[in-house]
């Protein structure tokens, strides 16, 4: 009954379980203990997630379903049962989530000093409702699972945070919370009108049994939360305050992982589930999305603190990642997709590059920096490297995703893709200024002048984020061929919809070829949402 | 493993090993390793060119996927035909004497294992872009010479002015590369595929189609030339994106000889040379082209006369040369245009490997004023200098000579108002280009001394491993254009070409060309003798009356010397008011509106409200989370009874 992938949700718990029962002589011996254990059960998650992805079908008759799938009764009196499974999509982010957890511990081996074990007890929680969140299938679950990523996070910047942690968690709590709260409505109207709580079932049936105008409201209910999450203009000011506040493990999670649960929910409901509405309030995600990456690019440029820029850049980011979702294009939501996996490295790099530069110098204000390249030569050809994916160039895995939302946008509002694509020169202009004013130029301070390069810890955390950055920009087929028949599972309400402009070229290069419909069709729609 | 891949990827292998580990390889070893990686490559470029180019065998290598889904299909390919295996036997012949002259010229640097591993990678990314079989591939390439042109600028890293210039450029070619990413998107959408030879194919198919554009139509062809030519002018400089190519000559002199004149810069042409089946049927772009690249040989031209950084007049003379191979694409002339880019790379890149060889021997000094005398001093460099400037002014039997003229031909060949225009403007262009590459020999070399003593005493002639270079191409600015005339634009021109470039069906420039009246022929080389000799007139015989014609101008001149105010104009135009947007996005949106209504409004509201309804008001966040459960309730209520009721 219990498989692999509620081991690998629930393992981080015997790991807290693990902590709590640890105990030592010696304060020092004891945390160094707790880090080791949370690293090592951290790992084993990781290998078992690489377990899952090795023995993912992508190509066979399972290939869109999903599969790894656990599915009981759990609760009988409350009709709850309990459901766990991945398609690619899934996947994929249960992957990413598995991989920057050891990061974060590694990276928080040194900078972290008080209250080690209620620190490294919290990223364990938060992997559970992270994994947990990717891989559940029941609406109940989803909602425990995306609530309950809150707790930790909240934990981890109100505790290990910066000067204003309170404020900033605050501000997350306020904005989070809020939008959930909407969205939970949502999930009861849609279990109470469809009587399932399957998410599965939900993606198949959902669209037929639900009226347009109630395929409306819910549309605006899931909104409120991923819009918040992942963030769009104008729900994102938590993120720079949370990003400023939050240890650099915090800001790795937080941008690596917990803004795409907001993508990942537009995947999993508004898509599928609400076809309707997706397509009657799509030009609304396009102004937002269009808003964002202009409007956030402009401000990022103006930052003097080095952690705002890139938590500006991380929401322009996502407007690329909106705009494409909505694109409903084979291409663009790939590249959506794409976007958010890459954007998850290399944030997390980028985070963790100027967390670097905070462990040494305690500050992250451009103007004490200065000439950083001249003794730190390592860090700062790592640091380069994350900053032109984030302006995706080609070869790294920042073009690809960019690319493929441009392209699957253009084929259907080419105004929209000329508008995101301003982020192109948007982009460079503020990465490289903020390079410019940290690392290059003389170095006149003697605060810099002592800095000491890389350390070997501190190298092997960015080795793997640098081979997976690289690897996903020359060879992305590997990733995209696993997300493609998912990704036409989530777009096949909309394969045969006129109001989709489908560009008109006879070769086989059709952008929007997707599989038949699998749903009734819509007069039926109507009618059964009316019983 | 084939020749293709070695080619390509073996100044990869040379980027790596000298990148990752140069430092403790130590100089010399990583000297050795670029330089047999570029001359390995270079060996096997010259071999594919004979085999594909002279021998005529085309061919297509698949290295693998890069981009596959949902009917998108991107591939690593190397496609060797002969207009690439032109550009390969370019880049690869310029950049090994760049490498080798390196050597010398980053002798005393700090770090050359980083500037030489920097080069090899610019050559990887350069060969990437020739070879590309689709145009993804070639963004590949185009996106990353930029990437090493902006490392390779900013390569003093410390030197305020070298980042700026960098950062600059990369920012620049980035508003083209949106052009040229859009213009991608176009293809795609219109015909169905990015693959070359299939774009071909499908051209026909969208005859008569237009795209509707900001209440204009055009036809699909112009739309989608346009957009790729916004690539080609940000890459090549083209008057409008042309800001960043003078900043540039901030790197390194190798770099600007071997990117910012022999190679990156003339990809633009390329591009445009690549897509000639596109453009014989889009003549409105063909004209946009053409009207852009005379104002680009003539802004260039004049503003070069009036430099006194020797490396600056040599950009601006690039940038106006750049000019002339745009006019060639403009009218159809691909031939001539390749053809004066074949010969440009040796001339321009022997002229900035000089000017170097100058900077060098006066401890750094880039300011003709503090020049003049150095004929003695470094006789060689002086030599290879004026091999250099007769073929820039385009003097018989020089390499320039032959491929300016063709250019100019075509453009009188071409017929119409505009074209006869163009060929006025070209001709005049050629009469600047002959005075101000000779003031430069004038300022540099003659007269007396103007450096100081001590500047004077050290002054020396550059050691071999630089001139030997400057030898090698002194022999390509002399021959290039003797040697390559029947190939390129002659009459074996369509089995050389092989159906690469385009050729009009109504009208082929380039035969009508070849009979153009003889004062045609005659004219650009009178015109560049009379430049050379009223140079020789301002600088050497009447310098009181130059003066006196400089004020005399004024107004003129100053905004010829001050570029044409297009820097300060940008400045004011997008620069001052992207930071004052941004500034007031920061504070006084984001914080003066969003924040002030959203979680500091709310907070405020429900302090005034508890304030009033409760005594009780110690612990904040119980009570907001509350407030927002009894109104996220409400909501609930509120949703589900009326969801229930549709």
């Amino acid at each position: 009954m219990i498989g692999i992938l509620s081991v690998m949700t629930y393992l981080p718990l015997l790991g807290v379980l693990g902590i709590a029962l640890s105990g030592s002589d010696s304060r020092a011996r004891l945390d160094e203990n707790v880090k080791v254990l949370a690293l090592f059960v951290s790992l084993i998650v990781l290998g078992l997630a690489v377990y899952v992805g090795l023995h993912f079908d992508v190509s066979g008759d399972k290939a869109a379903t999903f599969q790894f799938v656990e599915h009981f009764s759990w609760f009988p009196s409350l009709g709850l049962t309990y459901h766990m499974g991945v398609d690619g999509i899934a996947l994929c982010f249960v992957l990413l989530s598995a991989l920057l957890v050891p990061i974060c511990i590694v990276a928080s081996w040194k900078s972290v000093k008080h209250r080690v074990r209620e620190y490294m007890a919290a990223f364990l929680i938060l992997e559970t409702f992270m994994i947990g969140m990717f891989c559940a299938l029941d609406l109940v679950l989803f909602y425990i699972f995306f609530e309950g990523v809150l707790i930790p996070m909240f934990l981890i910047i109100g505790i290990w945070g910066g000067y204003r942690r309170i404020y900033a968690t605050f501000k997350l709590f306020l904005y989070t919370f809020l939008g959930s709260i909407i969205m939970l409505v949502g999930l009861i109207v849609l279990y109470k009108t469809t009587g399932t709580s399957s998410i599965p079932d939900l993606m198949k049936g959902a669209p037929a049994l639900l009226s347009p105008s109630l395929q409306g409201w819910l549309w605006w209910g899931f909104f409120a939360a991923f819009a918040v999450k992942i963030p769009m203009v104008p729900f994102h000011t938590w993120l720079p305050d949370a990003h400023v506040e939050a240890p650099t493990a915090g800001s790795v999670i937080l941008a690596g992982v917990l803004l795409k649960m907001g993508g990942y929910g537009f995947l999993r409901f508004s898509l599928p589930m609400l076809p309707q509405a997706t397509l009657e309030y799509a030009h609304v995600v396009y102004a937002l999305s269009l808003v964002a990456v202009i409007y956030t690019s402009l401000i990022a440029f103006v930052q003097t603190d080095i952690k705002k820029v890139i938590a500006y850049s991380s929401v322009a980011h996502m407007g690329y990642v909106t705009a494409g979702l909505f694109a409903l294009t084979v291409p663009a939501v790939q590249g959506a997709i794409f976007q958010m996996l890459s954007h998850g490295l290399v944030s997390a790099a980028l985070f963790l590059c100027i967390g670097v530069l905070y462990d040494r110098l305690k500050t992250r204000d451009m103007d004490q920096f200065g000439g950083v390249t001249q003794v730190m030569p390592r860090f700062a050809v790592v640091f380069m490297l994350f900053i032109l994916a984030g302006v995706g160039l080609p070869g790294t895995s920042g073009f690809v995703g960019e690319f493929l939302v441009l392209i699957g946008t253009y084929i259907v509002h080419p105004w929209v893709a000329l508008g995101l694509a301003t982020g192109l020169v948007l982009g460079a202009v503020y990465s490289l200024w903020l390079y410019r004013r940290v690392m290059q130029g003389p170095m006149t301070r003697d605060a810099v002048k002592a800095l000491s390069d890389l350390s070997r810890r501190e190298q092997l955390i960015f080795a793997p984020l640098i081979v997976l950055v690289l690897w996903m920009g020359i060879f992305p087929t590997a990733v995209l061929s696993v997300l493609e028949p998912s990704v036409r599972q989530v777009l096949s309400p909309y394969a045969s919809n006129p109001s989709l402009v489908a560009p008109d070229f006879s070769s086989p290069h059709h952008a929007l070829d997707a599989p038949e419909p699998t749903l009734p069709h819509q007069d039926e729609h109507n009618e059964k949402g009316h019983q | 493993m084939t020749m293709a891949e070695i080619s390509v990827f073996s100044t990869l292998f040379g980027f790596l090993l000298a990148g990752l580990w140069g430092r403790s390889l130590g100089v010399g070893l990583t000297n050795f390793i670029t330089i047999t990686a570029m001359a390995i490559s270079t060996a096997a470029s010259a071999w594919l060119f004979y085999d594909v180019a002279v021998l005529g065998h085309p061919q297509t290598h698949m290295l693998g996927t890069w981009i596959q889904t949902g009917g998108l299909d991107i591939a690593w390919a190397l496609r060797l035909d002969a207009l690439s295996t032109v550009m390969m036997l370019v880049i690869t012949s310029v950049a090994l004497m760049v490498h080798v002259y390196a050597v010398g010229y980053m002798h005393h640097d700090a770090s050359p294992q980083r500037f030489m591993a920097y080069l090899n990678l610019f050559v990887f990314c350069m060969m990437m872009l020739v070879t590309a079989d689709n145009l993804v591939q070639l963004f590949f390439g185009w996106e990353g010479v930029g990437l090493a042109s902006y490392l390779l600028i900013g390569f003093w890293h410390e030197k305020p002015s070298a980042n700026a210039a960098a950062m600059k450029a990369f920012v620049v070619n980035r508003v083209g590369d949106l052009g040229l990413a859009l213009g991608i998107f176009a293809v795609y959408l219109h015909f169905g595929t990015v693959q070359f030879d299939a774009l071909f194919a499908a051209l026909p198919s969208v005859a008569g189609q237009v795209v509707s554009f900001a209440g204009y139509t055009l036809p699909v062809y112009d739309f989608v030339a346009l957009l790729l030519f916004v690539g080609a002018v940000g890459k090549s400089a083209q008057l409008g994106l042309h800001v960043w190519l003078p900043d540039a000559m901030e790197g390194p002199t190798p770099v600007s000889a071997l990117i910012h004149a022999a190679t990156m810069v003339t990809a633009g042409v390329f591009l445009m040379c690549r897509v000639s089946p596109l453009l014989e049927l889009a003549p409105l772009a063909q004209q946009v082209i053409l009207l852009v690249g005379m104002a680009t040989a003539l802004f260039a031209a004049t503003v070069g006369m009036t430099q006194f950084d020797i490396k600056r007049v040599i950009a601006y003379s690039t940038c106006s040369q750049l000019g002339y191979m745009m006019m060639a694409v403009g009218v159809g002339a691909y031939p001539a245009a390749m053809f004066h880019l074949f010969t440009h790379a040796f001339f321009k890149a022997l002229l900035f490997l000089g000017a170097g060889s100058v900077i060098h021997a006066l401890s750094h000094e880039q300011d003709m004023r503090m020049m003049g005398g150095l004929r003695t001093v470094i006789p060689w460099t002086y030599r290879m200098m004026l091999v250099g400037t007769l073929a820039l002014s385009g003097i018989f039997p020089f390499a320039g000579y032959y491929s300016k003229d063709i250019v100019l031909e075509s453009l009188f060949a071409s017929q119409g108002s505009l074209a006869y225009l163009s060929y006025g403007v070209g001709a005049f262009v050629a009469f600047l280009t002959a005075f101000y590459s000779w003031r430069v020999i004038f300022l540099t070399f003659h007269g007396k001394p103007r450096a100081d003593e001590r500047v004077m005493a050290h002054a020396h002639e550059s050691p071999a491993v630089m001139i030997f270079p400057l030898l090698i191409l002194s022999l390509g600015a002399i021959g290039a254009g003797y040697v390559g005339y029947e190939a390129f634009v002659g009459h074996d021109r369509e089995a050389f070409w092989q159906g690469t470039l385009a050729v009009s069906q109504t009208h082929d420039v380039i035969e009508a060309a070849h009979h153009v009246p003889a004062w045609v022929k005659w004219f650009p080389l009178e015109v560049a003798a009379l430049g050379i000799a009223l140079s020789w007139f301002f600088y050497r015989y009447n310098p009181a009356l130059r003066r006196r014609l400089v004020d005399g101008l004024g107004a003129v001149y100053r905004f010829v010397y001050n570029k044409w105010y297009v820097d300060e104009l940008y400045n004011f135009l997008f620069v001052r008011p992207a930071r004052a947007l941004g500034r007031f996005f920061s504070s006084g949106v984001d914080a003066g509106v969003i924040d002030a209504f959203g979680p500091h409004g709310a907070v405020a509201l429900s302090q005034g409200i508890g304030a009033r309804l409760s005594r009780f008001q110690t612990g904040q966040l119980p009570f907001y989370g509350a407030v927002l459960f009894a109104g996220a309730s409400l909501v609930m209520l509120y949703v589900i009874v009326r969801g229930a009721w549709v």
